[in-house]
């Protein structure tokens, strides 16, 4: 049951450049890209008991690292996508030494003033970054020969990745390490008498989160084809930690769920409504009261009941 | 050659501020002993516990596994020493399955811990061996049901499974009768006088008529020291436990 339905949703979502229009094919293309990033920050937030409200450094530093090297030092695609998730993946490891001296709050607001000092070297460095005005005119690759210019040929490039991304980390949680990152957020006291090297699980999951948040930071300049400081921004890293939270922290769809949510508030209400904002708040409000393990879990105790049938 | 004790405790002395809870405490335990500690409320026996196991630093003194030195070391390594221990507070993964709790056991001494590509559920070995202990302590029928839905006496016996799936050469007891009926008590009892002998135990209880039969050695701490220490009778028969914990 649960695998058909998830082949059907593939299929669907496959398919969807047929039927929906570019506007709509670009808004996919978008929740795909920030359901990678959701997905990514889950793995700290949800499986690892680390909440973070830096997670946009990684997504933002990917995206100037390949930004620059294309633009400015004519680099091919291919060399700069790799520079860029290494330098990303080694800038984690980095600031997973600083950050993990903490747990809790005060990890929380270590990676907050980590993704900070980010964002302020990207408006104040000019002469690098180009401040505020950003960095434009960018293009995107062609792998393996094919443009990615179309709004559909991107949507399916996009669409391939997060797939394998979606694959990657279901693996990830189902595996023996994932039960190690589960047991040291749950009873860290009693996983370092079994054995278990708590740090260390929590380092290598840092390390591991930092290389997916690059990977969606990639696809995010590949997109846009620009990028500014506020990518960087804590609240670029607060949007994506309530999607994973309203989605359902914790859980594999739960993210993906959330990001998708915040992205259709934000660019699809808000043509309809200048307050959009006021409208995130509320619709967040709502699922708090209403779901407050989100989503994803409250939707299927709910259909558990419904099965159940009336008491 | 095998070093004379399992493990040693040489003057160790823990204070929080003012207040000394381990005050020069010296113990040594031959392998394969069963050592009972007791004494009053706030004698510091779980503390000594936790300094044994590395989730407290001594302020000095030395800890001394089968001859190695393991006082700077961090509690995982101890683990990985043959070093394994049971919560007087039952800490389990509430929320996972029985045999998911003991995997975690065995899992905390194995390699595969670090594999992040290959699904737990694939290691077979590591569910044979999880059941095995389940039914070793009599609840392999209850394998697949998450700790939240056992009964209290039921997680004792988890939480002592986890520990033996560790196959340790030292195990720490704390307080492993606490809020048991007596029905459980003999169960238990009996799980803990079948631990094999390659198994050093040291036990912390209250409950002397149970707890005497299992131990052959007694230690009695009181305001952090060693009062009395020796053979099972000669510590119960002297003055000083009389005095200090049994009662008039």
């Amino acid at each position: 049951m649960k695998w058909i339905a998830t082949a059907l949703l593939i299929v669907l979502l496959l398919l969807l450049p047929f039927f929906a229009g570019d506007f709509y094919i670009n808004l996919a293309s978008q929740i795909l890209i920030a359901a990678i990033f959701a997905l990514s920050l889950n793995l700290l937030v949800g499986y690892g008991g680390m909440t973070s409200l830096g997670h946009a450094s990684y997504l933002g530093v990917a995206a100037y690292i390949s930004a620059l090297l294309t633009s400015r030092y004519g680099l091919g695609h291919g060399p700069a996508a790799l520079l860029s998730i290494l330098g990303t993946t080694a800038m984690a490891a980095f600031f997973g030494v600083i950050a993990l001296r903490a747990t809790g709050l005060g990890f929380l607001m270590i990676t907050l003033a980590l993704s900070q000092v980010l964002w302020g070297l990207a408006y104040r460095m000019s002469g690098v970054t180009n401040g505020d005005n950003g960095i434009a005119g960018l293009t995107r690759p062609a792998p393996l020969g094919i443009q990615l210019d179309s709004a559909a040929s991107f949507y399916w490039f996009a669409l391939v990745v997060a797939l394998f991304a979606f694959l990657m980390l279901a693996i990830f949680v189902l595996s023996s390490f994932g039960s190690s990152l589960k047991g040291v957020r749950d009873q860290p006291r009693r996983m370092a008498a079994l054995g278990f090297n708590p740090w260390m699980i929590r380092w290598l999951t840092f390390v591991y989160a930092g290389f997916w948040g690059g990977v969606s930071g990639l696809l995010y300049v590949y997109y846009n084809k620009y990028i500014h400081p506020t990518s960087l921004s804590t609240t670029s890293s607060a949007e994506a930690l309530l999607g994973v939270i309203a989605g359902g922290s914790g859980t594999l769809s739960g993210p993906a769920v959330g990001a998708a949510l915040v992205l259709l508030l934000k660019n699809y209400a808000s043509a309809y409504i200048e307050r959009w904002n006021m409208l995130l708040g509320l619709v967040f409000l709502f699922i708090v009261l209403v779901m407050p393990t989100g989503i994803v879990p409250g939707l299927s105790r709910l259909m558990a009941e419904l099965r159940r049938g009336p008491r | 050659m095998t070093p004379d004790y399992a493990l040693e405790v040489v003057n160790l002395t823990k204070a929080f501020g003012g207040l000394v809870v381990t005050q020069g405490v010296s113990l040594a335990i031959r392998p394969g002993e069963r050592r009972l500690i007791i004494g009053p409320n706030g004698a510091g026996k779980t503390t000594l516990f936790h300094q044994i196991s590395g989730d407290l630093r001594p302020n000095s003194g030395q800890i001394r596994l089968f001859g190695t030195d393991i006082t700077q070391l961090t509690p995982y390594k101890r683990a990985h020493f043959g070093l394994s221990r049971t919560y007087q507070i039952i800490t389990l993964f509430t929320g996972d399955t029985l045999q998911h709790n003991v995997t975690l056991g065995l899992l905390g001494l194995r390699s595969a811990r670090w594999q992040m590509w290959r699904p737990l559920s694939h290691y077979g070995d590591l569910a044979i061996e999880a059941r095995r202990t389940l039914d070793a302590v009599g609840l392999l029928h209850l394998a697949d049901h998450p700790v939240s839905d056992i009964a209290y006496g039921e997680k004792r016996r988890v939480e002592l499974a986890m520990a033996l799936a560790q196959n340790p050469r030292v195990l720490l007891l704390d307080e492993p009768l606490a809020g048991l009926s007596n029905t459980e008590r003999s169960q238990i009892k009996s799980l803990i006088a079948s631990i094999p002998r390659e198994t050093t135990v040291i036990m912390i209880e209250h409950d002397m008529d149970t707890a005497l039969d299992l131990a052959e050695t007694v230690t009695l701490l009181n305001y952090g020291r060693v009062i009395v220490d020796g053979d099972r009778d000669t510590v119960i028969a002297d003055e000083r436990t009389r005095e200090v914990y049994l009662g008039a």
